[in-house]
């Protein structure tokens, strides 16, 4: 027997392509997993994910690789009865078993294609269940034949708002509530920390820090000493602000926060690079008064050192990003802050509003010769690199077919990541994110220069 | 610690009456060495809210026996998650041959209709037979497998009908698998799904009868961690010709000829004895049932195949083999069963791997006390022998049962397949797993553990009562073992290490074991400014 590899993607053709429905190596996922990652972000919360039980393990799964944390949630687990007569029946059983065997303080359910499709009346299910004195049953739908997973974190977001945030209708106080968007706990932990430093009292939800970093110690806790706490989620109501970040996956539960108890919100872009950062820390200095204290001056300083001594390992090479819209956004305008060139800029996401953003980026620095698509799959990226490739790949792990099969590095950005580890505690937000995509992005480039260069041209100090 | 009745009572004092009369079903403690197995309660429903492992019929038709099929484009018609799940997570390796080249494979793709609103109001079945005539046109594959997800079968698309026109337009098979995820009860339903699409539309469609001698299948292997390419390595060198391994690195080109076998094996039973079990009537071909987790096990399996054939040359090869691999391996398997001797284990996964790996650890001098199964069925548990006894119930009834009978052209009697007298093939028949699988129940040893469809809750308690050194089980397990203070191996993934099976996988799979156990940040867990009292504080909880 003659055997061979496979030589990856070998049998994507070099030719035109009719590529118009479906989608061929998506970038994107469903939206209950968004919803049970936004759930997890609840102190003693247990997402419960209301359909088959299949979907519940690929959600549990797909975030557990991510995380290589425990990701414990639950699941109606729908049989074809269920499927035909609705699974009011299923969730009533689930919410008393759920309280009576893994006593959370809240159960988040989110439903299913399968749920949405039936089209169980979730409010109606839940007011008539049982719900033990002191606990909450909250809800978020997530059809899947919607948006994305960004889309199903975005709703749950909104659940948890409509569910809790309660304004007691007195003065609000001086503190800000800060939606954080589909980030790792690492970054909401240095969000939590520029938030500190301005000396500005927050509430921070969903946070998953605590949660899905949570320490190894000698005492298992089913659920970790993180997230945010269901009591300080109510008195978000009565806070002055919302900074929404992300508009994808934050603005929608700003809105609501706004309407329903009266606090305003600004939205934000995630704050992955320079401008997201000082954006974020000048909405907060303007509406608190607060000074921008020296610690954090010092790591802006070092953002721009670092720029200036390292652009020549980066500057005017070009780039496809993909992944999810708030994280591509920033993380775009950040290498245009760095110099380089995003040619391709994708996201699996549907919605106008991320090419729109992406372009006015673009045009603001005279960049024409770009393609930028929401609702795209990693096939399309894959084509317009085969007409015409780029030096770096910045996205997440499912982009490691293109990079072997086209040769072009990696950087590992975003959801999810499955093939390296550590990445969720590292945070990519504020300052300190900026140096750590800087240290990523330039060593990928010089790591591909000394494997690329001959011998004569290798050098010691580059 | 051996575990009694009334552990298991206290175990299951929280729950609610109806969750603690049904799991009591679930748990069986092996009472003495020559009882019969009792009755075990397996392949039913999960109890709604409980955190279990399962998953669907579309991961088992479409993740673990159809999307392994390398020269078929599988379509996952439905929303994009279920299919986007299961792309690249299940490590079945497949690589170009002299049947398939490079640009004929496509299982690092995913592939998904997408479904939107619209589609679930009017209906996908226009969207689906347009993305077949796209992925035809931009692949050209030898065949395409569309895969239904839960919604399909609510909203009433004909995949059948799509699927027979466009074969009709592109005269390649297509075949569309019913495997919406609320069918049965687990991944279950879809592997027999599967192995009833497989059967009636592409086994025996190959005309080109194979000239080679002893001409085996193996199925239910799927070459994770590349452990069919290590099985099919000790097979060829004794002299048989391995014509597939079933699914894993498998082809429609090689599929359509399984009806050409002298012998089929059986690795896991649970996912694939339909097919076996459709192949002896149809086409009366014997299948033996086998298992290359663990050296002895190994070494056993190899000689109950050389017993089948009766053939001198093959029976002195096979101890050929034997001798040679066991003379190159056992010095580096003794210096990790020296880490791993009298250590035990929890095992809880899948449908067959918890009673393979058995086999394995006892090579190693562990012990496996509490095993289980997520989606297997009473057979796996108790032997073959229950089958006629296992009540259909509504869950079951809704997957289709083929009855199928014998070949005119070409059955042939078990016998005349291994070139065999009847009597010959009887008195084999006595010595060898032929047609047959005892389940797991014998190797358990007294006071041990059978645990089915265990839950999160369950797990949790047992692992802090027995205090195993090492727990066996599937990524969604894992972390939670660790953060309990205990090593874990996943045996769906390996890790993303292997082979784990036949001789070299044996070795790999002890060394992975012992840095598990001993890797050294788990001495350092309390730091040097808490009290050291030996002991984790979790553990006297
Ligand atoms: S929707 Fe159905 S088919 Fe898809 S993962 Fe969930 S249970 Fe399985
Ligand atoms: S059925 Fe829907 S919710 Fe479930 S995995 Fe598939 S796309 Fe996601």
């Amino acid at each position: 027997m003659v055997i061979g590899v496979i030589v990856m993607l070998e049998c994507i053709p070099r030719k035109a392509i009719d590529h118009t429905v479906g989608k061929i190596n998506p970038a994107k996922t469903c939206q209950p997993l968004g919803a049970m990652y936004a759930a997890l972000g609840i102190n003693r919360c247990l997402p419960h994910s209301h359909g088959s039980q299949g979907c519940c393990a690929y959600h549990r799964m797909a975030l557990t690789r991510h995380f290589r944390e425990q990701v414990l949630a639950s699941s109606s687990s729908f049989t074809e009865g269920a499927s035909v007569f609705g699974g009011a029946a299923n969730l009533k059983t689930s919410i008393k078993n759920i309280f009576e065997i893994y006593n959370p303080d809240i159960i988040a359910v989110h439903t299913t294609c399968l749920s949405e499709t039936i089209g169980d009346d979730l409010s109606t299910i839940i007011k008539q269940s049982e719900v033990p004195e002191g606990k909450v049953v909250i809800h978020a739908n997530t059809p899947s034949y919607q948006g994305s997973h960004i889309t199903g974190f975005s709703n749950m977001c909104r659940g948890i708002v409509s569910y809790l945030a309660e304004s007691d209708g007195t003065q609000k106080k001086n503190r800000v509530n800060i939606i954080p968007g589909f980030v790792n706990p690492g970054d909401v932990r240095e969000i939590r920390r520029i938030v500190e430093e301005m000396g500005v009292e927050s509430v921070i939800f969903p946070d998953t820090s605590g949660v899905l970093d949570a320490p190894l110690t000698s005492r298992y806790e089913q659920y970790p000493d993180g997230g945010s706490r269901v009591e300080d989620i109510r008195d978000s109501g009565n806070s002055k602000l919302t900074l929404s970040l992300g508009s994808f996956a934050s603005d929608a539960a700003a809105s609501l926060l706004q309407e329903k108890c009266g606090v305003p919100g600004i939205p934000l872009k995630l704050p992955i690079g320079l401008k997201a950062t000082d954006a974020l820390i000048m909405a907060l200095k303007e509406a608190f008064g607060v000074a921008v204290p020296r610690s954090l001056e010092i790591e802006r300083g070092q953002v721009i050192d670092t720029l200036i001594d390292t652009h020549h390992h980066y500057q005017g090479r070009t780039v496809a990003v993909f992944g999810d819209p708030d994280t591509v956004i920033a993380l775009t305008e950040f290498l245009l802050t760095m110099g380089m060139v995003p040619k391709y800029i994708i996201t699996g996401t549907p919605g106008s509003l991320f090419e729109k953003q992406i372009w006015e980026m673009l045009a603001e620095v005279g960049l024409t010769d770009c393609r930028v698509k929401a609702d795209a799959d990693l096939l399309d990226l894959q084509l317009w690199i085969r007409e015409s490739p780029v030096d770096l790949l910045i996205g997440t792990t499912h982009g490691k077919y293109i990079a072997r099969a086209e040769d072009i590095p990696l950087v590992r950005v975003g959801f999810p990541i499955f093939d390296r580890a550590v990445h969720p505690l590292m945070p990519i937000v504020g300052y300190r994110g900026c140096l750590r995509l800087i240290e990523q992005i330039s060593n990928t480039l010089l790591e591909r220069r000394d494997r690329d260069s001959t011998d004569e041209d290798f050098e010691l100090v580059l | 610690m051996t575990v009694t009745e009334v552990h298991i009572d206290e175990m299951m004092t929280p729950y609610p009456d109806k969750v603690r009369k049904n799991r009591k079903k679930h748990i069986i403690i092996k009472s003495a060495e020559s009882a019969a197995c009792p009755q075990i309660e397996a392949n039913t429903r999960t109890i709604p809210g409980i955190i279990s492992q399962r998953g669907c019929a579309y991961a088992g038709c479409k993740g673990v026996v159809i999307g392994p099929i390398k020269d078929m484009v599988t379509i996952t018609h439905g929303p994009i998650g279920c299919g986007y799940y299961s792309w690249g997570t299940r490590r079945n390796k497949a690589r170009s041959d002299d049947r398939t080249p490079p640009e004929k494979i496509y299982t690092n793709l995913c592939v998904s209709t997408d479904m939107q609103e619209s589609d679930i109001v009017f209906g996908g079945e226009k969207k689906l037979a347009k993305m077949i005539d796209e992925v035809v046109a931009i692949f050209s594959p030898r065949g395409i497998n569309i895969c239904a997800t839960c919604p399909i079968g609510l909203i009433g698309d004909d995949m059948g009908a799509v699927a027979k026109e466009a074969e009709e337009r592109h005269g390649i098979p297509v075949i569309a698998y019913n495997c919406e995820g609320y069918k049965g009860v687990s991944q279950s339903a879809g592997h027999h799904i599967a192995n009833n699409n497989l059967m009636e539309r592409i086994i025996g469609s190959g005309t080109d009868p194979r000239t080679e001698e002893f001409v085996i299948y193996l199925l239910g292997e799927y070459n994770i961690g590349g452990d069919g390419w290590e099985i099919e390595r000790m097979l060829t060198d004794i002299g048989y010709t391995v014509n597939c391994i079933l699914t894993g690195d498998s082809s429609y080109e090689e599929i359509k000829d399984l009806h050409f076998a002298d012998l089929n094996l059986v690795q896991c039973h649970r996912s694939i004895n339909y097919i076996a079990e459709m192949m002896k009537t149809k086409y009366g071909t014997p299948w033996l049932k086998v298992n290359f987790i663990g050296v002895n096990a190994t070494i056993q399996t190899l000689r109950d195949m050389a017993t089948c054939f009766n053939n001198p040359e093959l029976t002195r090869m096979t101890e050929v083999v034997i001798e040679r691999e066991l003379a190159r391996i056992t010095p580096a398997l003794e210096k990790f069963r020296k880490i791993c001797n009298g250590k035990t284990a929890f095992a809880y996964v899948g449908g067959s791997r918890s009673h393979h790996y058995q086999y394995l650890l006892r090579d190693l001098g562990m012990e496996v006390i509490v095993a289980g199964y997520e989606f297997a069925h009473r057979d796996d548990y108790e032997g073959r022998d229950v089958i006629p006894t296992i009540k259909t119930d509504a869950d079951s009834k809704n997957i289709p049962e083929l009855h199928l009978t014998p070949d005119e052209a070409l059955y042939q009697e078990a016998h005349l397949h291994l070139g065999l007298s009847k009597e010959q093939y009887d008195t084999i028949a006595a010595q060898v797993p032929l047609g047959d699988y005892e389940g797991m129940y014998p190797i358990m040893r007294v006071g041990r553990i059978m645990v089915d469809d265990v839950n999160h809750y369950e797990a949790e308690e047992m692992i802090r009562q027995l205090k195993p050194d090492l727990v066996f089980s599937g990524v969604r397990d894992k972390y939670i073992s660790h953060k309990m203070g205990v090593p874990s191996k996943q045996l769906h993934s390996y890790d993303y290490s292997g082979p784990y099976a036949g001789f070299n996988g044996a070795v790999i799979f002890a060394r992975d074991v012992a840095d598990a156990l001993v890797t050294p940040a788990w001495k350092l867990i309390t730091p040097p400014w808490e009290e050291k009292n030996g002991n984790r504080s979790d553990s006297d909880a």
